[in-house]
Protein backbone atom coordinates (compact mmCIF):
# COMPACT_ATOMS: atom_id res chain seq x y z
CA UNK A 1 0.00 0.00 0.00
CA UNK A 2 2.05 3.08 -0.81
CA UNK A 3 -1.36 5.90 -1.36
CA UNK A 4 0.75 7.77 2.24
CA UNK A 5 1.78 10.65 -0.05
CA UNK A 6 -0.43 13.40 0.93
CA UNK A 7 -2.37 15.37 -1.86
CA UNK A 8 -2.55 12.96 -5.00
CA UNK A 9 -3.94 14.70 -7.64
CA UNK A 10 -6.20 13.00 -10.45
CA UNK A 11 -3.17 12.23 -12.37
CA UNK A 12 -1.15 10.66 -9.84
CA UNK A 13 -3.94 8.40 -8.84
CA UNK A 14 -4.58 6.93 -12.58
CA UNK A 15 -0.58 6.50 -12.96
CA UNK A 16 -0.24 5.04 -9.62
CA UNK A 17 -3.60 2.13 -11.21
CA UNK A 18 -1.90 1.82 -14.42
CA UNK A 19 1.75 1.05 -12.49
CA UNK A 20 -0.25 -1.42 -10.64
CA UNK A 21 1.07 0.50 -7.58
CA UNK A 22 -2.33 0.77 -5.57
CA UNK A 23 -5.90 -0.95 -6.40
CA UNK A 24 -8.99 1.70 -6.93
CA UNK A 25 -10.44 0.35 -3.65
CA UNK A 26 -7.38 0.61 -2.01
CA UNK A 27 -7.69 4.79 -2.66
CA UNK A 28 -10.94 4.93 -2.28
CA UNK A 29 -10.93 3.28 1.34
CA UNK A 30 -7.60 4.88 2.51
CA UNK A 31 -9.69 8.42 1.75
CA UNK A 32 -13.16 6.56 3.93
CA UNK A 33 -10.69 6.19 6.64
CA UNK A 34 -9.21 9.69 6.17
CA UNK A 35 -13.21 11.11 6.12
CA UNK A 36 -13.40 8.97 9.48
CA UNK A 37 -10.60 10.55 11.14
CA UNK A 38 -11.02 13.85 9.57
CA UNK A 39 -14.28 14.73 9.42
CA UNK A 40 -14.96 14.72 13.52
CA UNK A 41 -13.69 18.09 13.83
CA UNK A 42 -13.87 19.80 10.10
CA UNK A 43 -17.76 18.56 9.44
CA UNK A 44 -17.12 18.50 6.02
CA UNK A 45 -20.12 16.47 4.97
CA UNK A 46 -23.44 15.89 5.27
CA UNK A 47 -23.62 12.67 3.70
CA UNK A 48 -21.07 9.63 3.11
CA UNK A 49 -21.72 7.58 -0.04
CA UNK A 50 -19.50 5.06 0.90
CA UNK A 51 -21.26 2.18 -0.87
CA UNK A 52 -21.16 3.62 -3.95
CA UNK A 53 -18.12 4.65 -3.77
CA UNK A 54 -16.60 1.30 -3.26
CA UNK A 55 -18.71 -0.16 -6.05
CA UNK A 56 -17.79 2.37 -8.31
CA UNK A 57 -13.80 1.58 -7.38
CA UNK A 58 -14.25 -1.71 -7.61
CA UNK A 59 -15.38 -0.89 -11.59
CA UNK A 60 -12.34 0.81 -12.02
CA UNK A 61 -10.14 -2.19 -10.90
CA UNK A 62 -11.99 -4.68 -13.38
CA UNK A 63 -11.29 -2.19 -16.29
CA UNK A 64 -7.20 -2.32 -14.65
CA UNK A 65 -7.31 -5.80 -14.65
CA UNK A 66 -8.69 -6.62 -17.87
CA UNK A 67 -6.29 -4.08 -19.06
CA UNK A 68 -8.96 -1.43 -20.49
CA UNK A 69 -8.17 1.98 -21.27
CA UNK A 70 -9.08 4.18 -18.06
CA UNK A 71 -11.40 7.23 -17.89
CA UNK A 72 -9.77 10.36 -17.26
CA UNK A 73 -11.21 10.46 -13.61
CA UNK A 74 -10.95 6.89 -13.23
CA UNK A 75 -10.32 5.89 -9.42
CA UNK A 76 -10.07 9.64 -8.12
CA UNK A 77 -12.44 9.67 -5.28
CA UNK A 78 -14.52 13.12 -5.09
CA UNK A 79 -16.75 15.44 -3.14
CA UNK A 80 -20.33 16.60 -4.25
CA UNK A 81 -21.66 20.10 -2.94
CA UNK A 82 -24.97 19.28 -1.06
CA UNK A 83 -26.83 21.34 -4.05
CA UNK A 84 -26.42 18.74 -6.88
CA UNK A 85 -28.49 15.43 -7.18
CA UNK A 86 -26.92 11.97 -7.22
CA UNK A 87 -29.73 9.93 -8.31
CA UNK A 88 -31.25 7.57 -5.18
CA UNK A 89 -28.69 9.53 -2.73
CA UNK A 90 -30.35 12.65 0.15
CA UNK A 91 -30.11 15.97 -1.24
CA UNK A 92 -31.10 18.51 1.19
CA UNK A 93 -29.55 21.78 -0.01
CA UNK A 94 -28.21 22.49 3.95
CA UNK A 95 -32.12 23.08 4.57
CA UNK A 96 -34.38 21.30 6.84
CA UNK A 97 -37.30 21.70 3.68
CA UNK A 98 -35.31 19.05 2.05
CA UNK A 99 -33.56 16.64 5.29
CA UNK A 100 -35.23 13.94 3.82
CA UNK A 101 -35.11 14.11 -0.21
CA UNK A 102 -34.08 11.32 -2.45
CA UNK A 103 -32.81 12.22 -5.62
CA UNK A 104 -34.90 10.61 -7.91
CA UNK A 105 -32.13 11.38 -10.93
CA UNK A 106 -28.44 12.30 -11.48
CA UNK A 107 -27.89 16.21 -12.37
CA UNK A 108 -25.96 16.15 -16.06
CA UNK A 109 -22.57 17.06 -14.02
CA UNK A 110 -22.91 13.50 -12.08
CA UNK A 111 -23.69 11.31 -15.13
CA UNK A 112 -20.73 12.97 -16.54
CA UNK A 113 -18.47 12.32 -13.94
CA UNK A 114 -20.15 8.82 -13.32
CA UNK A 115 -18.97 8.34 -17.06
CA UNK A 116 -15.43 9.60 -16.40
CA UNK A 117 -14.89 6.94 -13.92
CA UNK A 118 -15.22 9.30 -10.67
CA UNK A 119 -15.59 7.73 -7.07
CA UNK A 120 -17.83 9.31 -5.15
CA UNK A 121 -17.10 9.84 -1.80
CA UNK A 122 -20.51 11.41 -0.55
CA UNK A 123 -22.13 14.94 -0.48
CA UNK A 124 -21.05 18.07 1.29
CA UNK A 125 -22.06 20.97 3.58
CA UNK A 126 -23.07 24.39 2.36
CA UNK A 127 -25.29 27.18 3.54
CA UNK A 128 -28.67 27.19 2.76
CA UNK A 129 -29.63 26.55 -0.38
CA UNK A 130 -25.99 28.10 -1.68
CA UNK A 131 -26.93 30.89 0.45
CA UNK A 132 -23.94 32.07 2.86
CA UNK A 133 -20.21 33.52 2.57
CA UNK A 134 -19.21 31.15 5.75
CA UNK A 135 -21.27 28.18 5.59
CA UNK A 136 -22.58 28.85 9.00
CA UNK A 137 -25.85 29.23 6.96
CA UNK A 138 -26.01 25.34 7.03
CA UNK A 139 -29.37 23.79 8.56
CA UNK A 140 -27.50 20.88 10.02
CA UNK A 141 -23.67 21.32 10.68
CA UNK A 142 -20.56 23.76 11.04
CA UNK A 143 -17.60 23.04 8.73
CA UNK A 144 -14.69 24.24 10.03
CA UNK A 145 -11.67 25.76 7.95
CA UNK A 146 -9.32 23.30 8.06
CA UNK A 147 -6.33 25.74 8.80
CA UNK A 148 -7.98 27.17 11.69
CA UNK A 149 -10.64 25.53 13.52
CA UNK A 150 -11.71 28.52 15.55
CA UNK A 151 -12.79 30.24 11.92
CA UNK A 152 -14.91 29.49 8.90
CA UNK A 153 -14.22 28.06 6.08
CA UNK A 154 -16.33 30.56 3.49
CA UNK A 155 -19.43 29.67 1.55
CA UNK A 156 -21.41 28.69 0.31
CA UNK A 157 -19.28 25.31 -1.21
CA UNK A 158 -17.32 25.68 2.05
CA UNK A 159 -17.88 21.90 2.85
CA UNK A 160 -16.43 21.04 -0.49
CA UNK A 161 -13.53 23.40 -0.05
CA UNK A 162 -12.64 22.24 3.55
CA UNK A 163 -13.25 18.44 2.28
CA UNK A 164 -10.22 19.34 -0.60
CA UNK A 165 -7.90 21.34 1.80
CA UNK A 166 -7.88 18.32 4.58
CA UNK A 167 -7.45 16.04 1.96
CA UNK A 168 -10.74 14.01 2.90
CA UNK A 169 -11.32 13.87 -1.09
CA UNK A 170 -9.14 14.40 -4.11
CA UNK A 171 -11.46 16.92 -5.56
CA UNK A 172 -14.76 18.35 -5.63
CA UNK A 173 -17.75 20.24 -7.18
CA UNK A 174 -19.15 23.15 -5.98
CA UNK A 175 -21.75 25.89 -7.38
CA UNK A 176 -20.94 29.45 -7.59
CA UNK A 177 -23.85 32.34 -7.64
CA UNK A 178 -21.81 35.30 -6.44
CA UNK A 179 -18.19 33.84 -4.82
CA UNK A 180 -19.37 30.68 -3.29
CA UNK A 181 -16.90 28.25 -5.40
CA UNK A 182 -14.00 31.12 -5.21
CA UNK A 183 -14.14 32.36 -1.55
CA UNK A 184 -13.99 29.18 -0.14
CA UNK A 185 -10.99 27.67 -2.50
CA UNK A 186 -9.65 31.00 -1.23
CA UNK A 187 -10.50 30.83 2.35
CA UNK A 188 -9.12 26.93 2.82
CA UNK A 189 -6.16 27.62 0.26
CA UNK A 190 -7.35 25.47 -2.71
CA UNK A 191 -7.76 26.02 -6.34
CA UNK A 192 -11.42 26.86 -7.06
CA UNK A 193 -12.89 27.52 -10.90
CA UNK A 194 -16.61 29.58 -11.86
CA UNK A 195 -16.34 28.65 -15.76
CA UNK A 196 -18.18 31.04 -17.66
CA UNK A 197 -22.11 31.35 -17.74
CA UNK A 198 -23.47 28.44 -19.87
CA UNK A 199 -20.19 26.40 -20.07
CA UNK A 200 -21.33 24.08 -17.68
CA UNK A 201 -24.97 22.48 -17.51
CA UNK A 202 -26.85 23.46 -14.40
CA UNK A 203 -29.59 20.16 -14.73
CA UNK A 204 -29.63 18.86 -11.80
CA UNK A 205 -28.28 21.55 -9.48
CA UNK A 206 -30.94 23.20 -7.26
CA UNK A 207 -31.31 26.32 -8.10
CA UNK A 208 -30.27 29.57 -6.46
CA UNK A 209 -30.43 31.98 -9.05
CA UNK A 210 -30.46 31.04 -12.00
CA UNK A 211 -29.50 34.09 -14.26
CA UNK A 212 -25.56 34.01 -12.07
CA UNK A 213 -26.05 30.01 -10.85
CA UNK A 214 -22.67 27.85 -12.57
CA UNK A 215 -21.52 24.36 -11.58
CA UNK A 216 -17.51 24.06 -10.96
CA UNK A 217 -14.47 22.44 -9.73
CA UNK A 218 -12.93 22.74 -6.19
CA UNK A 219 -9.11 20.79 -6.61
CA UNK A 220 -5.64 20.96 -5.53
CA UNK A 221 -4.21 21.64 -8.45
CA UNK A 222 -5.04 23.68 -11.62
CA UNK A 223 -4.16 20.65 -13.83
CA UNK A 224 -7.03 19.10 -11.81
CA UNK A 225 -9.30 21.95 -12.15
CA UNK A 226 -9.25 21.93 -15.77
CA UNK A 227 -9.15 18.00 -16.04
CA UNK A 228 -12.53 18.20 -14.15
CA UNK A 229 -14.04 20.88 -16.38
CA UNK A 230 -13.11 19.22 -19.49
CA UNK A 231 -15.38 16.22 -18.05
CA UNK A 232 -18.35 18.19 -17.30
CA UNK A 233 -18.83 21.45 -19.80
CA UNK A 234 -20.79 21.27 -22.96
CA UNK A 235 -24.14 21.60 -24.10
CA UNK A 236 -26.90 19.85 -22.83
CA UNK A 237 -30.37 19.52 -24.05
CA UNK A 238 -31.79 19.71 -20.38
CA UNK A 239 -30.45 23.28 -19.77
CA UNK A 240 -30.68 25.63 -22.58
CA UNK A 241 -28.67 28.27 -20.96
CA UNK A 242 -25.71 25.62 -21.77
CA UNK A 243 -23.85 27.08 -25.24
CA UNK A 244 -22.67 25.09 -28.01
CA UNK A 245 -18.98 26.40 -27.26
CA UNK A 246 -16.64 26.63 -30.53
CA UNK A 247 -13.32 26.95 -28.07
CA UNK A 248 -11.00 29.80 -28.92
CA UNK A 249 -8.22 27.91 -29.74
CA UNK A 250 -5.56 30.55 -28.83
CA UNK A 251 -2.42 29.99 -26.61
CA UNK A 252 -1.35 32.56 -23.71
CA UNK A 253 2.24 32.59 -22.41
CA UNK A 254 2.93 35.00 -19.77
CA UNK A 255 5.57 36.57 -21.67
CA UNK A 256 2.90 38.35 -23.93
CA UNK A 257 -0.01 38.17 -21.41
CA UNK A 258 -1.37 41.55 -20.51
CA UNK A 259 -2.49 41.82 -17.05
CA UNK A 260 -5.30 44.58 -15.94
CA UNK A 261 -5.12 45.41 -12.38
CA UNK A 262 -8.35 47.57 -11.71
CA UNK A 263 -8.19 50.27 -8.91
CA UNK A 264 -11.46 49.57 -7.61
CA UNK A 265 -10.40 46.20 -6.25
CA UNK A 266 -7.68 47.61 -4.22
CA UNK A 267 -9.45 50.33 -1.89
CA UNK A 268 -9.73 50.99 1.56
CA UNK A 269 -11.50 47.98 3.55
CA UNK A 270 -8.96 45.52 2.26
CA UNK A 271 -6.89 43.89 4.41
CA UNK A 272 -3.28 45.70 3.81
CA UNK A 273 -1.50 42.62 3.54
CA UNK A 274 -3.74 40.82 1.47
CA UNK A 275 -3.51 43.41 -0.97
CA UNK A 276 0.64 43.19 -0.60
CA UNK A 277 0.41 39.28 -0.83
CA UNK A 278 -1.80 39.76 -4.47
CA UNK A 279 0.69 42.90 -5.45
CA UNK A 280 3.57 40.39 -4.97
CA UNK A 281 2.31 38.13 -6.98
CA UNK A 282 1.30 40.10 -9.65
CA UNK A 283 4.87 41.46 -9.78
CA UNK A 284 6.29 38.17 -10.13
CA UNK A 285 4.32 37.70 -12.78
CA UNK A 286 5.77 41.06 -14.21
CA UNK A 287 9.39 39.88 -13.28
CA UNK A 288 8.56 37.69 -15.86
CA UNK A 289 7.27 39.35 -18.80
CA UNK A 290 3.35 39.92 -18.27
CA UNK A 291 2.61 43.76 -19.06
CA UNK A 292 1.00 44.87 -16.00
CA UNK A 293 -1.78 47.70 -16.57
CA UNK A 294 -3.99 49.99 -14.15
CA UNK A 295 -7.75 49.96 -15.51
CA UNK A 296 -10.21 50.90 -14.46
CA UNK A 297 -13.81 49.37 -13.56
CA UNK A 298 -16.33 52.45 -12.45
CA UNK A 299 -19.09 50.63 -11.76
CA UNK A 300 -17.71 48.00 -9.43
CA UNK A 301 -19.27 49.80 -6.16
CA UNK A 302 -22.42 49.03 -7.27
CA UNK A 303 -21.80 45.57 -7.55
CA UNK A 304 -22.75 44.64 -4.43
CA UNK A 305 -26.25 46.16 -4.05
CA UNK A 306 -27.09 45.09 -7.85
CA UNK A 307 -25.90 41.86 -7.09
CA UNK A 308 -28.24 41.32 -4.21
CA UNK A 309 -31.14 42.36 -5.60
CA UNK A 310 -31.13 40.63 -8.46
CA UNK A 311 -29.79 37.44 -6.73
CA UNK A 312 -32.32 37.75 -4.05
CA UNK A 313 -35.36 38.59 -6.71
CA UNK A 314 -35.06 35.46 -8.83
CA UNK A 315 -34.46 33.26 -5.51
CA UNK A 316 -37.37 34.58 -4.10
CA UNK A 317 -39.11 33.17 -7.48
CA UNK A 318 -37.07 30.07 -7.63
CA UNK A 319 -38.04 29.37 -3.97
CA UNK A 320 -41.62 29.07 -4.74
CA UNK A 321 -41.61 25.50 -5.48
CA UNK A 322 -41.07 24.67 -1.60
CA UNK A 323 -44.47 24.91 -1.05
CA UNK A 324 -45.48 21.38 0.91
CA UNK A 325 -47.28 19.83 -2.24
CA UNK A 326 -44.77 18.24 -4.43
CA UNK A 327 -41.58 16.82 -2.20
CA UNK A 328 -39.98 17.74 0.80
CA UNK A 329 -41.17 18.75 3.71
CA UNK A 330 -44.85 19.19 4.28
CA UNK A 331 -46.64 20.34 7.53
CA UNK A 332 -50.23 19.15 6.54
CA UNK A 333 -52.09 21.46 8.61
CA UNK A 334 -55.77 21.61 9.42
CA UNK A 335 -57.23 24.19 7.12
CA UNK A 336 -56.66 25.03 3.51
CA UNK A 337 -54.08 25.05 1.11
CA UNK A 338 -52.63 28.19 2.16
CA UNK A 339 -52.26 27.14 5.98
CA UNK A 340 -49.73 24.12 4.27
CA UNK A 341 -47.84 26.71 2.34
CA UNK A 342 -47.20 29.01 5.41
CA UNK A 343 -46.73 26.20 7.81
CA UNK A 344 -43.96 24.17 5.64
CA UNK A 345 -42.10 27.26 4.41
CA UNK A 346 -41.93 28.60 7.97
CA UNK A 347 -40.82 25.78 9.41
CA UNK A 348 -38.66 24.52 6.36
CA UNK A 349 -36.67 27.62 5.76
CA UNK A 350 -34.16 28.82 7.89
CA UNK A 351 -33.20 32.75 9.03
CA UNK A 352 -31.33 33.82 6.14
CA UNK A 353 -33.38 32.08 3.29
CA UNK A 354 -36.31 34.13 4.47
CA UNK A 355 -34.37 37.33 4.71
CA UNK A 356 -33.58 36.67 1.17
CA UNK A 357 -36.86 35.86 -0.16
CA UNK A 358 -38.43 38.72 1.66
CA UNK A 359 -35.30 41.15 0.06
CA UNK A 360 -36.31 39.65 -3.25
CA UNK A 361 -40.28 39.79 -3.08
CA UNK A 362 -39.56 43.24 -1.62
CA UNK A 363 -37.24 44.45 -4.51
CA UNK A 364 -40.37 43.08 -7.56
CA UNK A 365 -42.96 44.47 -5.51
CA UNK A 366 -44.92 47.12 -7.20
CA UNK A 367 -43.86 50.45 -5.90
CA UNK A 368 -40.08 49.57 -5.73
CA UNK A 369 -39.25 47.26 -8.62
CA UNK A 370 -38.35 50.61 -10.52
CA UNK A 371 -35.94 51.58 -8.10
CA UNK A 372 -34.49 48.26 -7.02
CA UNK A 373 -34.41 45.49 -9.51
CA UNK A 374 -34.58 47.60 -12.76
CA UNK A 375 -32.30 49.72 -11.61
CA UNK A 376 -30.22 46.81 -10.59
CA UNK A 377 -30.31 45.59 -13.75
CA UNK A 378 -29.09 48.70 -15.24
CA UNK A 379 -25.83 48.45 -13.58
CA UNK A 380 -25.57 44.71 -14.30
CA UNK A 381 -25.38 45.48 -17.91
CA UNK A 382 -23.49 48.52 -17.06
CA UNK A 383 -20.61 46.21 -14.97
CA UNK A 384 -20.84 44.23 -18.36
CA UNK A 385 -20.04 46.64 -20.56
CA UNK A 386 -16.95 47.74 -18.14
CA UNK A 387 -15.51 44.38 -18.19
CA UNK A 388 -16.03 44.41 -21.99
CA UNK A 389 -14.02 47.74 -22.66
CA UNK A 390 -11.23 46.65 -20.40
CA UNK A 391 -11.14 43.28 -22.61
CA UNK A 392 -10.56 45.18 -25.31
CA UNK A 393 -7.03 45.85 -24.17
CA UNK A 394 -5.83 43.39 -21.50
CA UNK A 395 -6.67 39.67 -21.88
CA UNK A 396 -6.93 39.24 -17.90
CA UNK A 397 -8.20 40.62 -14.62
CA UNK A 398 -6.60 40.04 -11.29
CA UNK A 399 -8.12 41.05 -8.09
CA UNK A 400 -7.90 39.86 -4.75
CA UNK A 401 -10.53 37.25 -3.85
CA UNK A 402 -11.79 38.73 -0.74
CA UNK A 403 -10.60 41.60 1.21
CA UNK A 404 -9.73 39.42 4.40
CA UNK A 405 -8.40 35.79 5.38
CA UNK A 406 -11.09 33.33 6.83
CA UNK A 407 -13.16 35.08 9.76
CA UNK A 408 -14.14 33.47 12.73
CA UNK A 409 -16.85 31.30 13.35
CA UNK A 410 -19.71 33.53 14.49
CA UNK A 411 -17.95 36.87 13.76
CA UNK A 412 -20.54 38.17 11.29
CA UNK A 413 -23.89 35.86 11.52
CA UNK A 414 -25.54 38.55 13.97
CA UNK A 415 -25.11 41.37 10.61
CA UNK A 416 -25.54 40.25 6.90
CA UNK A 417 -24.78 43.24 5.63
CA UNK A 418 -21.29 42.95 6.77
CA UNK A 419 -21.98 39.11 5.65
CA UNK A 420 -22.65 40.30 2.51
CA UNK A 421 -19.56 42.18 1.90
CA UNK A 422 -17.45 39.31 1.98
CA UNK A 423 -18.55 38.61 -1.65
CA UNK A 424 -17.49 42.26 -3.12
CA UNK A 425 -14.73 41.13 -5.32
CA UNK A 426 -16.65 37.85 -6.51
CA UNK A 427 -20.03 38.87 -7.22
CA UNK A 428 -18.52 40.81 -10.96
CA UNK A 429 -17.83 38.04 -12.53
CA UNK A 430 -21.63 36.24 -12.01
CA UNK A 431 -22.98 39.47 -12.78
CA UNK A 432 -21.17 39.84 -16.05
CA UNK A 433 -21.05 35.81 -17.04
CA UNK A 434 -17.47 35.67 -17.13
CA UNK A 435 -14.57 32.51 -16.13
CA UNK A 436 -12.68 33.33 -13.01
CA UNK A 437 -10.26 31.20 -10.79
CA UNK A 438 -9.45 31.28 -6.99
CA UNK A 439 -6.03 30.50 -6.78
CA UNK A 440 -3.84 30.46 -3.87
CA UNK A 441 -1.26 32.94 -3.58
CA UNK A 442 0.31 33.20 0.00
CA UNK A 443 -0.54 33.02 3.78
CA UNK A 444 -0.80 35.33 6.64
CA UNK A 445 0.02 33.76 9.80
CA UNK A 446 -1.16 29.96 8.39
CA UNK A 447 -4.04 31.44 6.58
CA UNK A 448 -4.63 30.95 2.96
CA UNK A 449 -4.85 34.06 0.57
CA UNK A 450 -6.36 33.48 -2.68
CA UNK A 451 -5.89 35.72 -6.11
CA UNK A 452 -8.38 36.17 -8.14
CA UNK A 453 -7.94 35.82 -11.84
CA UNK A 454 -11.43 37.18 -14.72
CA UNK A 455 -11.26 36.03 -18.17
CA UNK A 456 -13.23 36.61 -21.34
CA UNK A 457 -16.23 35.02 -21.92
CA UNK A 458 -15.47 31.57 -22.86
CA UNK A 459 -11.51 31.75 -22.55
CA UNK A 460 -11.65 29.53 -19.92
CA UNK A 461 -9.02 26.87 -21.27
CA UNK A 462 -6.82 29.96 -21.29
CA UNK A 463 -7.73 31.83 -18.19
CA UNK A 464 -6.94 28.19 -16.70
CA UNK A 465 -3.78 28.09 -18.34
CA UNK A 466 -2.52 31.42 -17.59
CA UNK A 467 -4.08 30.46 -13.75
CA UNK A 468 -1.16 27.46 -14.01
CA UNK A 469 1.50 30.13 -14.76
CA UNK A 470 0.98 31.64 -11.65
CA UNK A 471 0.42 28.78 -9.76
CA UNK A 472 4.09 27.66 -11.09
CA UNK A 473 5.45 31.36 -9.58
CA UNK A 474 3.42 30.78 -6.21
CA UNK A 475 5.16 27.77 -5.06
CA UNK B 1 -37.13 52.72 7.65
CA UNK B 2 -39.32 49.82 6.73
CA UNK B 3 -42.74 49.91 8.51
CA UNK B 4 -43.67 46.96 10.48
CA UNK B 5 -46.29 46.86 8.36
CA UNK B 6 -44.51 46.91 5.19
CA UNK B 7 -42.81 43.78 6.59
CA UNK B 8 -46.05 41.80 7.42
CA UNK B 9 -47.01 42.77 3.95
CA UNK B 10 -43.84 41.42 1.80
CA UNK B 11 -43.83 38.09 3.88
CA UNK B 12 -47.83 37.65 3.06
CA UNK B 13 -46.65 38.25 -0.70
CA UNK B 14 -43.66 35.63 -0.25
CA UNK B 15 -45.75 33.08 1.48
CA UNK B 16 -44.18 33.05 4.60
CA UNK B 17 -45.33 33.44 8.13
CA UNK B 18 -43.14 35.21 10.36
CA UNK B 19 -43.35 35.01 14.08
CA UNK B 20 -43.23 38.47 16.21
CA UNK B 21 -39.20 38.17 17.03
CA UNK B 22 -39.14 37.75 13.10
CA UNK B 23 -41.00 40.65 11.85
CA UNK B 24 -38.94 43.27 14.56
CA UNK B 25 -35.33 41.31 13.49
CA UNK B 26 -36.60 41.47 9.50
CA UNK B 27 -37.89 44.70 10.19
CA UNK B 28 -33.97 45.77 11.16
CA UNK B 29 -32.13 43.35 8.68
CA UNK B 30 -34.26 44.66 5.58
CA UNK B 31 -33.99 48.16 6.67
CA UNK B 32 -30.46 48.00 7.25
CA UNK B 33 -29.98 46.43 3.68
CA UNK B 34 -32.04 48.44 1.21
CA UNK B 35 -30.50 51.75 3.18
CA UNK B 36 -27.08 49.93 1.39
CA UNK B 37 -29.05 49.35 -1.87
CA UNK B 38 -30.13 53.21 -1.91
CA UNK B 39 -26.13 53.61 -2.96
CA UNK B 40 -27.71 52.75 -6.61
CA UNK B 41 -29.18 56.06 -6.87
CA UNK B 42 -25.97 57.74 -7.44
CA UNK B 43 -25.21 55.60 -9.71
CA UNK B 44 -25.29 57.45 -13.36
CA UNK B 45 -27.02 54.99 -15.96
CA UNK B 46 -26.01 55.57 -19.85
CA UNK B 47 -27.91 54.95 -22.94
CA UNK B 48 -27.61 51.56 -24.13
CA UNK B 49 -27.23 49.95 -20.52
CA UNK B 50 -31.23 49.59 -20.11
CA UNK B 51 -31.17 46.06 -18.59
CA UNK B 52 -31.10 42.79 -20.42
CA UNK B 53 -34.81 42.47 -21.41
CA UNK B 54 -37.29 42.93 -18.41
CA UNK B 55 -39.48 45.90 -18.53
CA UNK B 56 -38.51 47.31 -21.26
CA UNK B 57 -41.03 49.17 -24.34
CA UNK B 58 -39.72 48.05 -28.01
CA UNK B 59 -38.43 45.09 -25.90
CA UNK B 60 -37.56 43.19 -29.42
CA UNK B 61 -35.62 45.64 -30.67
CA UNK B 62 -33.72 46.21 -27.31
CA UNK B 63 -33.16 42.71 -26.97
CA UNK B 64 -31.47 42.55 -30.93
CA UNK B 65 -29.50 45.53 -29.97
CA UNK B 66 -28.02 43.72 -26.72
CA UNK B 67 -27.37 40.09 -28.65
CA UNK B 68 -30.12 38.77 -27.04
CA UNK B 69 -31.72 35.89 -28.87
CA UNK B 70 -34.88 33.80 -28.37
CA UNK B 71 -34.92 30.15 -27.48
CA UNK B 72 -38.65 29.65 -26.24
CA UNK B 73 -39.26 25.35 -27.43
CA UNK B 74 -42.64 24.75 -28.00
CA UNK B 75 -44.77 23.74 -24.66
CA UNK B 76 -44.67 19.97 -25.16
CA UNK B 77 -43.43 17.29 -22.36
CA UNK B 78 -41.32 14.86 -23.25
CA UNK B 79 -42.17 11.49 -21.81
CA UNK B 80 -39.82 10.24 -19.03
CA UNK B 81 -38.88 6.27 -18.19
CA UNK B 82 -41.63 5.08 -15.83
CA UNK B 83 -39.15 4.29 -12.74
CA UNK B 84 -38.19 7.87 -13.05
CA UNK B 85 -42.17 9.10 -12.85
CA UNK B 86 -42.42 6.71 -10.06
CA UNK B 87 -39.28 8.36 -7.93
CA UNK B 88 -41.23 12.17 -8.39
CA UNK B 89 -44.64 10.50 -7.02
CA UNK B 90 -42.95 8.95 -4.68
CA UNK B 91 -41.26 12.14 -3.52
CA UNK B 92 -44.58 14.09 -2.85
CA UNK B 93 -45.69 13.73 0.63
CA UNK B 94 -49.32 13.42 0.33
CA UNK B 95 -50.50 11.08 -2.89
CA UNK B 96 -53.16 8.28 -3.98
CA UNK B 97 -52.00 5.75 -6.61
CA UNK B 98 -50.39 7.72 -9.30
CA UNK B 99 -51.93 10.55 -8.24
CA UNK B 100 -50.29 13.88 -5.81
CA UNK B 101 -53.04 14.96 -3.65
CA UNK B 102 -54.01 19.01 -3.38
CA UNK B 103 -55.69 20.45 -0.48
CA UNK B 104 -59.03 22.65 -2.32
CA UNK B 105 -57.96 25.87 -3.28
CA UNK B 106 -61.19 27.17 -2.83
Amino acid sequence: MSVQKQFLTINDIKKGLLEKRFSALEVTKNYLKRIKEKDEEINAFLVRTEELALSQAKEIDKLVSEGKKLPVLAGAPCAVKDIILIKDIKCTAGSKILENYIAPYDATVIKKLKDSGAVILGKTNLDEFGMGSSTENSAFKITKNPHDLSRVPGGSSGGSAAAVAADECCYALGSDTGGSIRLPASFCGVVGFKPTYGAVSRYGLIAFASSLDQVGPLAKSVEDAKIIFDVISGKDKMDSTSAEVKWPKSDYSLKNLKIGVPKEYFIKGIDPEVKKIIKETIKKAEEQGAKIEEISLPYTEYALAAFYIIAPSEASANLARYDGIKYGLSENEKGGILDVYLGTRSKGLGQEVKRRIMLGTYSLSSGYYDAYYLKAQEIRNLIKEDFEKAFDKIDLIFTPVSPTTAFKIGEKTEDPLSMYLSDVFTVTANLAGLPAVSLPCGKIDNLPVGIQIIGKPFFDYQLLQAASFIEKLSL
Amino acid sequence: MISKEEVIKISKLARLKLSEGEVSKMQKDLSEVFNYFNLLKKAKSQSKAAVFSVGIKNKKEKEESIGIKRITREDRADSQLEPVVKKLIEAAPDKKNSHIKVKSIF
